[in-house]
Order: C-alpha cells, then sequence, then structure tokens
C-alpha cells in the first residue's frame, strides 16, 4: 500500500455497499470511507421498489440505507452520478468517468448486476421497462394504472413480484416466460407450481413455453408475436429476463472472472487489496462442498458487505451463511433456505391451509435446504430453524421432519 | 388518561412456552410478550422497528428476537437493535407474573 494506505474505496452504493461503509465504522476503522455510486442518490433498499413502491397511492420516498444525516455522522464521503472507469492496480488508485482518481490502499468491488436486455426483432428499446432502481420504479409505476395491460416478460422473482403488484393496481396481465415453468433457477417445481396458481387465481395470463418471436407497434400501444403463434396486445412491456454481474471494471484489471467477480472464501481477489461482494461476486461455499455460487439477495448482500468490511480490515474471516431469500406476492411469502438442487430426496411437512414446506435431503441425510410457500407468519420460524440445522451440518431424523407435531427447534 | 400505568392481563403463564414469544392486541396496540429460557416474562412493542412485521411470528433464541421478515434482531429484554437491518430500538414494558397470570404495564 502506497501513501492512500488510510484510504478505502467502495465501488457500489447499493445494499453491499453501503452495509460495507457502516460496517467499516462499526468495527472502528478510523482512515477515510469513499463509496462510489452511479445512482444521484443516497444509498436504499430494493426489496420494496417491486411491491410497495408499485402498491402504494402515492409514490413513496426510497426508504434510505445510509440517510444525509447517517453518512454525516460516520463519516462517509458518497460520491453519487459516478462511474468508476478503471482500477489502476499498480498505483492503487480508481478513475472516474469525470476524470478524477481516488487513491486506495484496500478497494472493495459492490458493483452489483444489471439487467438482462431483451432483444427481439421490432423491439423499441426506449418502450421496455427494467426494474433496477428507484427511478426506473417511478417509471414503471406511471404504467400500472387501472384498466391498462401490462405484458411481463419473464417469469423469474421481479416479474412474479410485478404482476401481482400490477394485479393490484387493477392492470390485466399477462406473464410470458420462455422456460417450461416459472421460477426454474434455484425454485423446486412444486412451489413454483403453487406460485402460479396464485397468480392465475387472481386473474394473470401465464404463457409459459412460449418464446416471442417479436414485436410490433400499435399506436400508442405494442403487440408481442409469441412463439406459438399467439398476439398479446399491451399497453406497456416489462422485462424481468434475470440479471449479469458487472465485472467489466475487475475484467479489466485483469482480476479473474468466473460467474462473476471470483472471490475466495474471504470474499478475496488474487489482488490482496481487492476484495469484491454481493451479486457481483462468486465465491465458494463450504456447505456444498467449496461449490462456487453467486447469489443475488438481498440477505447475502448485507451480510456479504458486513464481512467484506471485516476483511477489509484484516479479519480472515470465511463467508458461511446459509443462502436465504423470500418473494413476497399477494398475500404468499416464498422463502428459501440452502441450495435445493444439492438434495437428493424431498420431505414434505404437512402445516395445512395450503401452506408448503420441503425440506431436501442430500444421500448421506444431511439437511442442505428448505423450500416454502405461504402466509409469512406460518413459515417463517420453520425455515429459520432449517436454516440453523443447514448450518449445522444437521442430519434430522426424516420422520420428525415430516410430522408437524414435532417442533423443529427440537430437532436443533 | 385513567388507564394509564394500568396492568393488563395478557395470558396464562403457561401459555407461552419457554424461549418462545407470544403477540398480544390490546386497545389498537399490539405488543409481542416473551418467555425466556431462565423462565422470564419480558414484552415489547409487537411491530418490528424496520417494516411493520409482527415480531411475535419471529424465532426466540436465547434472549434475541429475530423478526420473521428481515431477520432483524432485538434483545427483547432491553428492546435494543442489534444490527443492520434495524437500528431502531424496540420500546420496553414492565411485565410480572400474579396467580399464574402474565401482566403487562402499558402507558
Amino acid at each position: 500500500m502506497r501513501e492512500s494506505a488510510e484510504d478505502i474505496v467502495i465501488v457500489g452504493a447499493g445494499e453491499t455497499g453501503a452495509r460495507a461503509a457502516a460496517a467499516l465504522r462499526e468495527n472502528g476503522w478510523a482512515g477515510t470511507v469513499t463509496l462510489v455510486g452511479h445512482e444521484p442518490r443516497a444509498p436504499y433498499e430494493r426489496p420494496p421498489l417491486s411491491k410497495a413502491v408499485m402498491v402504494a397511492a402515492e409514490a413513496p420516498q426510497p426508504p434510505y440505507i445510509l440517510s444525509a444525516e447517517r453518512l454525516r455522522e460516520n463519516d462517509i464521503t458518497l460520491l453519487t452520478g459516478c462511474a468508476v472507469t478503471r482500477i489502476d492496480r499498480a498505483a492503487h488508485a480508481v478513475e472516474l468517468a469525470d476524470g478524477r482518481r481516488l487513491g486506495y490502499g484496500r478497494l472493495l468491488l459492490a458493483t452489483g448486476c444489471s439487467a438482462r436486455r431483451l432483444a427481439v426483432p421490432g423491439a423499441d428499446p426506449g418502450r421496455l421497462h427494467y426494474l433496477r432502481t428507484y427511478d426506473d420504479a417511478l417509471a414503471l409505476r406511471e404504467q400500472l394504472r387501472p384498466d391498462r395491460h401490462v405484458a411481463i416478460v419473464g417469469g423469474g422473482f421481479i416479474g412474479l413480484e410485478l404482476a401481482a403488484s400490477a394485479r393490484s393496481r387493477g392492470c390485466g396481465v399477462t406473464l410470458i416466460e420462455a422456460g417450461p415453468r416459472l421460477l426454474m433457477r434455484g425454485v423446486p417445481a412444486d412451489i413454483a407450481a403453487a406460485v402460479a396458481a396464485r397468480h392465475q387465481a387472481a386473474g394473470v395470463t401465464l404463457k409459459p413455453g412460449v418464446g416471442i418471436e417479436r414485436v410490433e407497434p400499435a399506436g400508442t400501444r405494442q403487440v408481442l408475436v409469441l412463439s406459438d403463434g399467439s398476439r398479446v396486445e399491451c399497453d406497456g412491456i416489462v422485462v424481468g429476463i434475470g440479471a449479469a454481474p458487472n465485472t467489466e471494471l475487475a475484467a479489466h484489471s485483469g482480476l479473474a472472472i468466473d460467474n462473476g467477480v471470483a472471490v475466495d472464501a474471504r470474499l478475496a481477489t488474487a489482488d490482496p487489496d481487492i476484495f469484491a461482494a454481493g451479486d457481483c461476486c462468486s465465491f465458494p461455499h463450504p456447505l456444498y462442498d467449496g461449490r462456487r455460487i453467486r447469489l443475488e439477495a438481498w440477505r447475502n448482500a448485507q451480510d456479504q458487505g458486513a464481512l467484506a468490511a471485516r476483511n477489509l480490515l484484516g479479519a480472515g474471516e470465511d463467508y458461511t451463511a446459509v443462502p436465504w431469500f423470500w418473494s413476497d406476492q399477494y398475500e404468499l411469502t416464498l422463502q428459501i433456505a440452502g441450495l435445493p438442487d444439492a438434495g437428493v430426496h424431498t420431505v414434505a411437512r404437512p402445516l395445512g391451509d395450503g401452506v408448503q414446506l420441503n425440506f431436501h435431503l442430500a444421500a448421506d441425510g444431511r439437511l442442505v435446504a428448505a423450500s416454502s410457500i405461504g402466509p409469512n407468519a406460518k413459515i417463517a420460524k420453520e425455515i429459520r430453524v432449517a436454516e440453523m440445522l443447514i448450518a449445522r451440518r444437521a442430519q434430522p431424523d426424516a420422520n420428525a421432519l415430516a410430522a408437524p407435531e414435532v417442533k423443529l427447534k427440537s430437532l436443533l | 388518561m385513567s388507564h394509564a400505568n394500568a396492568w393488563i392481563e395478557v395470558c396464562a403463564a403457561d401459555d407461552i412456552d419457554e424461549e418462545d414469544v407470544l403477540r398480544f392486541d390490546h386497545a389498537h396496540q399490539t405488543y409481542a410478550i416473551y418467555r425466556s429460557p431462565d423462565d422470564v416474562f419480558y414484552a415489547t412493542d409487537g411491530l418490528c422497528t424496520h417494516e411493520h412485521v409482527h415480531l411475535a411470528d419471529g424465532l426466540v433464541m436465547d434472549h434475541i428476537i429475530e423478526c420473521p421478515k428481515h431477520n432483524g434482531r432485538f434483545d427483547y429484554r432491553t428492546g435494543q437493535a442489534k444490527g443492520a437491518p434495524v437500528c431502531i430500538n424496540l420500546k420496553t414494558y414492565p411485565v410480572k407474573v400474579e396467580a399464574g397470570k402474565v401482566l403487562i404495564q402499558l402507558g
């Protein structure tokens, strides 16, 4: 490290970057902390963008993680509207699009993801909505007016949460998914089927297994021509076909990329002064035989931000948290702890009232995941206990898991 | 407020397992009543300070209540928020057990 050893720079002011900045101060770091974000505002929480921000009568302010006041109290310098264009590893500096250079002793990449873009003939990019930022959410809100029809491309979490929000605002919704079913990535088929049923009951037209051939303009409306020959005329098109990690900066500075910025269990890159955390990085997970994974999840973003901060200060801790995420649609919550695809057999715990809770066990009986859908109040505790069992590499008795009268907590 | 500081009966002590929590609604407010692993009763406001979620649907581990939504954690003895995403403490209320009944002092 050079003269800038007392400077920590964080690239990316989303959940991960903000939590890391706060955690540096909580852990006693007395040097500078500079948070560089490309958006025009202070860091805010993104989960409400597809839900509360869509359905509220008046657009709420973004829920700030670090308000101007907290930034000041914690002596965190936030640079908004700034793109980092280059890392000069030899000189320990980053270059900004406006020509500024920031020296760093340690650097954290928390660059997140970008929405995958829909590329089909006839689609006017200016008339496609995506959802990553608060500004995206405000623009999309305007589309969700009663009696309008929206086409949602992609049956992942963003598309489904927006479908639920659009229905609650009185919009007609057609959801088109190229894969054979909803939520192909990481969600067991029976849970996805419950999600599909709930959307159909709410009046959403689901079109799984269908591609988009082209988009045709129709005055103020647009028509999607689908691979099954059907046509969907709509007032707005929303695209939620996944996200790709923002790795260009790391790649151009010679750091390894492997489905994200490749880091070790401590979230360090091969450069001892550069770490990466959150959606943008892939890391080996010790609970899954060191398999390299990348997570796009709120809690992971927080936890990795906090851990990266400690490791920037030399703590040397491994990231071992059980993957966990949730999605709210209508009155239902879907929660998954662990990686269901690591399981070879599934034990269902009957909880009644349409609540589904599955435990996913490896060949040796070790609990590797739990998946559930139902009212949050019915499933949250069970998933939380399952998460602890997963973290402990427990091999719980399958009969006990299947017996709702046996308290899960008693298996800890 | 003639009823300020009155003791309100919540439930029978046996209605709450050790290391568990019960929701209690009273006069348009909601509370969470805890029984610790060492068999002491506590009470806090019922909603998480992060988003409006009932804490009584969350998990009690030792002296921590964890919000069922985003895993915000509080020490339910003091109401202290234990870190992100929660940064605002929970309000706590005096609790006593008399003749097998749990009572909470509001106001």
